[in-house]
Order: structure tokens, then sequence, then C-alpha cells
């Protein structure tokens, strides 16, 4: 896959006394690629977004398209000439225009035929027919989300940068959304580059995904990478409920509460290991399996489809996941078996 | 926007180079006599007169439409409100033409009375005018004052005096301050009721002096004594002000509560009944009384014309001002900094230079700088518009606030370069505000007075001029007529203001 868009130990501070908010944030984005930056909110998520489409200038770093700066700390391409599209967390529809005024906006370069023509494609592919007249306020906030979408799709820039899109829709609406402009973009071929907080939406849409954290990225990777073999305890705990052990590590085995385990990468000497509670299940005591390292259930957590047990060891608690039909209630003795290898974290 | 803030700071600096003129020991001359005490004491006493009676006019006006279950609150602040809608100068004329051997009042009612004038008439013809800025301040801090702070009070035991003094008085403050300022500015600028008053301020004396002995040095020193003056008191206020900060703190919504007036309903009535006889019934029953005496003599001709006159200035002045406030507005609400705030700053400037010294800087300006402008409708417009530019400067920052600036990146993104972006994408959002300024601006150039005095060319003549030179020669039916359409003109402004005042 070749690289369309690469950002470059990128930083920015805001004011000279400031700390940095975006620390020499480095990735790549391939074409046709939907590549997601995920972190809480201040972590400079946006910022980087406003340094790549060109509203924010950047102190250090740079971004090349199509293998040309466009940005760095003594060149600035306009945000209008570097044909990027932009969609708005709250939309920033002009409120003067109806839809086809909004959606044809960026087209002033066609001629009127053309401009037309397009505007009713992106009518079409945002399935927004008979809404053409309707001015932002009488639409909804799915439709209003859509008419962002397509007028920034519109003017078929080489890639679209999307700043929480979906945060102002409902969770039911959010889903689907996301799922039919994840279809949109891969089928008209443009590579996306998403800024979210919520770890779901960015395992769910993206091909692979930035975890940042007060500025920095700390890992990069596709979304079962990042979430199976997280490389720090941030990641471990921002992607999803985790589990964090000291051990002993030895080669590719270590020594935790609940006794040895299986490790991703030989390692010798105390480490921290992440498992995931459902790489964990848990079996009832008897002779055999019990060689000191049993817990008592001290919670048991009934969802459903499954359970969350959480398990008193000897010096610290973990959390199971297992299917529901496991048997075990509150009080009970059991021990607690990896299923997986565990990920060390550096 | 540089070339705004010169064109409102130049003609001031004018103003000093001309009074720089005088050598030291004129110029300690002519700011210490006795007549510039005698001319300060005048003013002060008619600021603190028409502060006075506006305070006692307006606050229970205030507190009856804002805070009780009297009924009609609606149409008693519409009638609290209109009489923005009278000028000095017409209040002026209605009070002087009331008495005398040939007044109102001998022609309806066959008893003659003293004709009115000197402080008693400024004072009323000011106050008449200026009352309803403090009202409606004082009305938006009592619809803005949580009742659960009396609540609070009463449950700590105190009674209906100390609520007053303790709760009232300190959270109405900044209203009031924000009010009497403006009433102030009023009083310190007002030319039209006090020349026909023949009451001698720091205003009329500057223009006798222009007028009169053409010793336009001394006429500069007064003009910086008023613009000093002025300036002292905008300070007085800021300092007043500094570090009073009386919102809600907490949560929860805040709940309605009136008063009950009960038996006092009678009381109240009676008052508004007065004030509303003197401010409206009175000055609009004079006009259309002298309205009907002149119809049989009055030369519409010179109505139309110096209606058409007022048209030719005020227009393009409303235009001027808001292509001046557009940019002004921009950069403050976008790009808030200290440069920012002192060139939205310059537009408050001309709107408190007191119009005759804001006039005069013209002349000075022009005459030096411009000549070829001297005795033109362009510097006339050039004035209006500094000097009403807060005006319209207020409507606009609003709109602007209304239009995020993600909409201009959006444009951006879209391939618009900075300056098409605006236009396209935030322009169209400051249409409505942009209406609203220069509708004000327009409207209050058409009644004003003093400036249009000092820099009409001549033969020049517009409807205030004509009202005011009328009934400075007590041809009061002549002056009717011109009255009449600056009314019904000053009506619309009031409309205006009123609509968007009254908003939620």
């Amino acid at each position: 896959m070749s690289v369309l868009l690469r950002v470059n130990a990128l930083s920015k501070r805001f004011t000279p006394e400031s700390p940095l908010v975006v620390d020499e944030v480095s990735f790549d984005v391939g074409q046709n690629e939907i590549f997601a930056i995920l972190g809480p909110s201040g972590c400079g998520k946006t910022t980087t977004l406003r340094m790549i489409a060109g509203f924010e200038r950047a102190d250090k770093g740079s971004v090349e398209l199509n293998s040309q700066v466009v940005e760095c700390a003594h060149a600035h391409v306009s945000p209008d000439q570097r044909g990027i599209g932009f969609v708005f967390q709250e939309y920033a529809l002009f409120p003067h225009l109806d839809v086809v005024g909004n959606i044809g906006f960026g087209l002033h370069r066609l001629s009127n035929a053309d401009k037309t023509r397009r505007v009713a494609e992106m009518v079409e592919l945002a399935g927004l027919g008979g809404l053409e007249s309707r001015k932002p306020h009488e639409l909804s906030g799915g439709q209003q989300q859509r008419v962002a979408l397509a007028r920034a799709l519109a003017p078929m820039p080489k890639i679209i940068l999307l700043d929480e899109p979906f945060s102002n829709l409902d969770a039911v609406l959010r889903q689907s959304t996301r799922q039919e402009i994840r279809q949109m973009l891969k089928k008209a071929g443009i590579s996306a580059i998403l800024v979210t907080h919520d770890q779901e939406e960015a395992l769910s849409f993206a091909d692979r995904i930035a975890v940042m954290n007060q500025g920095r990225v700390e890992q990069v990777g596709t979304p079962e990478d990042v979430y199976e073999t997280p490389r720090t305890e941030f990641v471990a705990l921002f992607l999803g409920r985790t589990n964090l052990i000291k051990a002993k590590a030895r080669g590719m085995e270590a020594w935790t509460d609940f006794g040895a385990m299986m490790i991703d990468r030989p390692m010798n000497g105390d480490v921290t290991l992440s498992i995931r509670p459902e790489h964990l299940t848990l079996e009832r005591v008897n002779e055999s399996n019990c060689n000191g390292c049993c817990g008592t259930i001290l919670n048991r957590e009934f969802k459903g489809h499954d359970i969350t047990y959480t398990i008193r060891l000897a010096r610290t608690e973990c959390l199971v996941h297992t299917d529901n039909r496991m048997p075990f209630v509150a009080g009970d003795r059991v021990v607690v078996k990896p299923v997986e290898p565990a990920v060390v974290l550096s | 926007m540089f070339a705004t803030s010169i064109l409102v700071a130049m003609p001031v600096v004018y103003l000093l180079i001309r009074a720089m003129d005088a050598d030291t020991a004129q110029a300690i001359d002519l700011v210490f006599r006795w007549r510039n005490l005698e001319l300060l004491w005048n003013t002060l006493a008619l600021t603190a007169g028409v502060l006075f009676v506006s305070t006692l006019v307006s606050y229970p006006l205030a507190w009856v439409t804002a805070r009780t279950d009297l009924p009609f609150r609606k149409t008693v602040t519409t009638l609290a409100i209109l009489p923005l809608a009278i000028p000095g100068y017409v209040m002026a004329y209605t009070l002087i033409s009331l008495g005398g051997a040939n007044g109102t009042v001998v022609q309806l009612f066959g008893v003659e009375v003293p004709r009115i004038s000197g402080y008693l008439g400024a004072l009323l013809s000011v106050s008449s005018y200026s009352f309803p800025y403090l009202y409606l301040n004082l009305r938006a801090g009592f619809l803005g004052l949580d009742p659960a702070q009396e609540e609070a009070a009463r449950s700590l035991g105190m009674n209906t005096r100390q609520i007053f003094f303790k709760i009232w008085v300190p959270h109405l403050k900044p209203a009031y301050l924000s009010g009497a300022l403006i009433i102030v500015l009023y009083v310190l600028g007002d030319f039209g009721a006090v020349s026909l008053m023949r009451y001698e301020t720091i205003s009329y004396a500057l223009f006798m002096q222009y007028a009169g002995s053409y010793d336009r040095i001394y006429a500069a020193w007064l003009a910086l004594m008023l613009i000093a003056l002025t300036a002292t008191l905008l300070l007085a206020e800021a300092r007043l002000l500094k570090g009073v900060r009386l919102s809600r703190v907490g949560t929860g919504a805040q709940r309605h509560r009136s008063s009950t007036l009960g038996s006092w309903k009678g009381v109240v009535f009676t008052g508004i009944g007065l004030i509303v006889l003197s401010s409206l019934v009175v000055p609009i029953g004079t006009v259309l009384f002298w309205m009907g005496k002149s119809a049989t003599h009055a030369g519409w001709t010179d109505v139309a014309t110096s209606l058409l006159n007022s048209v030719r200035v005020s227009a393009p002045a409303a235009l001027l001002a808001c292509v001046m406030a557009i940019p002004l507005a921009y950069v403050s609400v976008r790009y808030p900094s200290r440069l920012a705030s002192f060139f939205e700053r310059i537009a408050w400037f001309g709107f408190a230079t007191p119009p005759l010294a804001l006039g005069l800087a013209f002349i000075f300006f022009s005459l030096s700088a411009a000549p070829w402008l001297y005795q033109t409708l362009v510097v006339l417009v050039i004035a209006y518009a500094v000097h009403f530019l807060a005006e319209a400067l207020g409507p606009i920052r609003s709109a602007l606030y209304q239009a995020p600036p993600r909409l201009e990146e959006a444009a951006r993104s879209l391939g618009y370069a900075p300056f098409a972006a605006f236009r396209r994408a935030t322009l169209p959002l400051l249409r409505n505000g942009t209406i609203a300024g220069s509708a004000f601006v327009f409207l209050s150039a058409m009644k004003e007075l003093p400036i249009t005095f000092i820099l009409a060319p001549v033969g020049f003549e517009s409807l205030a001029m004509n009202v005011w030179g009328y009934t400075n020669e007590a041809m009061f039916a002549d002056a009717a007529p011109f009255a009449l359409i600056l009314l019904l003109l000053s009506s619309l402004f009031v409309g205006f203001l009123f609509t968007r005042e009254l908003k939620p």
C-alpha cells in the first residue's frame, strides 16, 4: 500500500510557556486506508488533525501529502490549496444555504452542469433524496451529519479528516451511520483520518489506529494489534477492561499470583503483564489444580450473554470474563486459568 | 481598521493642535477663567439633576414592570420606552411653546402661564428623553435578580428596608451605572435642549463661541474641557464597576416570583399616568396642535427638501458606519487581544465624544488636513459615521457571535481563499445584524442636531436644524411639520430598539 499522507515528528504548543499539546507525532496513512487517532480528550488528537488540515501551524515536524510538504515550521500550504476534506464535530453546515447549496459549496471550479451532476451524485450516495431544498435547521442530526460528509466528499479530496463526527448522534444511529460511512468511503476510494475518544468506534471503523496520550503517540497498529498486544499500560487500559499483573518472567514464561503463564515475547526479571478478562477462565478448586494460588469470588456481574467475575487473589484482584453458563457464585473458591499468553508491557 | 481608528482619533488630535495655537499665558487665561467654572457648575448641576429625576422615575417604574403583578405590564413598558423617540430639542420646543403670550396653554385654556426656560426647562427636556435608558437597564437588572436571594435574606431575618439596601441596591449597581453612563453622555453632549432653554452649559457656550465670535482657540479649549470632563466621568464609572460581579452562583432553575400590589395599584397607575402625560402626551399633543395651526401656511416644499437633505447624509453615513464596523467587530470577536479591544474602544470613544466637540474637531481637521473637504457633505457623513459607529457595532457583533469560526474553516477546506471564505460563509449571516446596525445609525443621524449644525455646508438644512431654528425664533407653527416627521422617524428607531431589547 503506497503512502498518501506522512506525518513526521509533528509538534505544537499554543503559548511559549505551555507544555506541548502535540509532541513528536508520526504516522503514515495509505491510499484508500481508514486511519483513526484514538485518545482521551485533551490528548492533542484534534490539534493534530487541524494541523494536517492547515487550520493550525506546526512548530516542528512536517506533514507530507503525496510526497509534497504541505506543513512544516517554514512552509505552509493554505487549507484551501491542500485538497483535504474536513468534517467538523458540530458539522459547521452553512445555515443560510440549503442541502444542495451546502453540498455544492466546494464545487465552485466546476461548470454549472458538472456541478449539478456531482451534487446529484452526492445526494444519492448520502441518501439525502427528497431533502435537497431543506435548510440545515430542518434536518435531523443524522441527516446533518450526512450533508456534512457529502459536502466534504463532493470536491473529491485525496483524504478526508473526520473530527469526532459521530459524537452528536445517539447510540443506535451512531453504529449504523458509522458502517454506512465506512462503506461510502471504501466505495469512493477515499482515505480518511478519524479522531475519536471512543475505543469501540475506533476499533470498528478504522483499518489502523494510533493511540495518543498527552500529546504523544503510544502505539500504532491494526485494531486487533492494539487490542490484543498493547505495548503500554495506557493503551492496554484505554482499549477496554484489562488485568495489569506484576510478574517475574523467565523466557516465555512468567510467575504471577495465580500461577505460571505463557507470555507473548521472551523476557527476564520483573515485568508488568496485561491479560484481558476474556483471556482468563475459572475452574473449581481440587487437589490437582490448587498449588497455593487459588482465589475467592468477590463479585458476580451477570450481563446476559456473559458474566464478569471479580476474583480476590493473594495480593491482587482480577477480572474474568466467562460465558453465561459458568456456575460459580460469590464466595466460591476457584482457580484462575489463562487461555492465551499474557502481553508484556514496556 | 487602522484607517477607522485614525478617522476617529485624528480630528481630536487636530483639536489639540488648534488649542496649542495659544501660548502658555493665553492658555492659562483661557482655562482658568471664572466663566469656565460657572459653565462647569451649570453642566454638573444639570447632570446631577437629570440623574436624580431619571432615577426617581425609572427605579419604581422598573420595579413595577419587572417584579409585580401590575396589569398591562407590556404596555407600560412600551410607554416607558417611547419617550426615546422624542429628541431633546423637540421636547424643549414643546415646553417653550406651552407658555408665554402666544403659547399653547393660553390658546387652549385662555390662561397665560410663564414660559419655561433656564435650568428647569433644560432639566425637564433632557430628563424626559433620557430616563428610558436608565429604565431599560434597571428593568433588565430586576428581571435578572434571583428571587431566591431575596427569600434567603428573608429567612435570615432581614426586613424589606434591609433587603432593599443590602440585596437590591448592590445587585442593581452595574445596571444602574451603565444606564447612568448613557444619561451622563447625553447630558454632556446635549446641545438642542440647553440652547433653546438658554441654559449655559459647556456645550452651549462652545456653540456660542464657535457661531458668534469666531474665537476658535477658546472654542477648542472648551471642547477639550468637555472631552476631559466626559473622560473623567467615564473613568469614575469604570472604577465604580471594578470587581462587581453579581451573577447567580450555583445551579437550579430560577423561579419567578412577583409581589402583589393590591390596593397600591391605583397609586401606581396614577404615577405612570403622570409620567406618560408629561413625556408623551404633552409633546405629541403640542406638535399636533401646532400642526393644525401651520396647515394654512406651511411650506411643504421646505419640509420635503429638508427631509431629502437628512436622508441624503444619513443613508451614506449608515453605510459607512457598517463598512467600518464589520472589520472592527470581526477582529474583536475572532481574535480577541489587547490590540483588538483597543480598536473597539476607539468606536466607543467616537460615541462618547460630545457631538459639538467632535464636530469642531472635524472642522479643524478638514481645514488643516483636507481643505478640499471643508464645507462639503462628505465631512458631515464621516462625522456621523464616526459618532454613531458604536450603534452599528453592537448588532454586528452579536450577529458575529452566531457565526462560528468553523464555518469559515469549512469554506477554507472546500477551496476558498481567506477573504472569499469570509464573504461566502460569514457575511451572509451578518445580514440581519448589519441591517439593524445601519437602521440605528440612519435614524440617529436623521435626528442629530449639533454635528449637523457645525458641519453642514452653508444653505444645507436638515429636519432637526429647522425645528431648532423656528423654535429659536418662537415660530412654533412653522417648526411643527419638521418636528412631526422627526417624531415619526424616531418612533421607528424606538420600534427597532424595542424589538431587539425585549426579544427573549
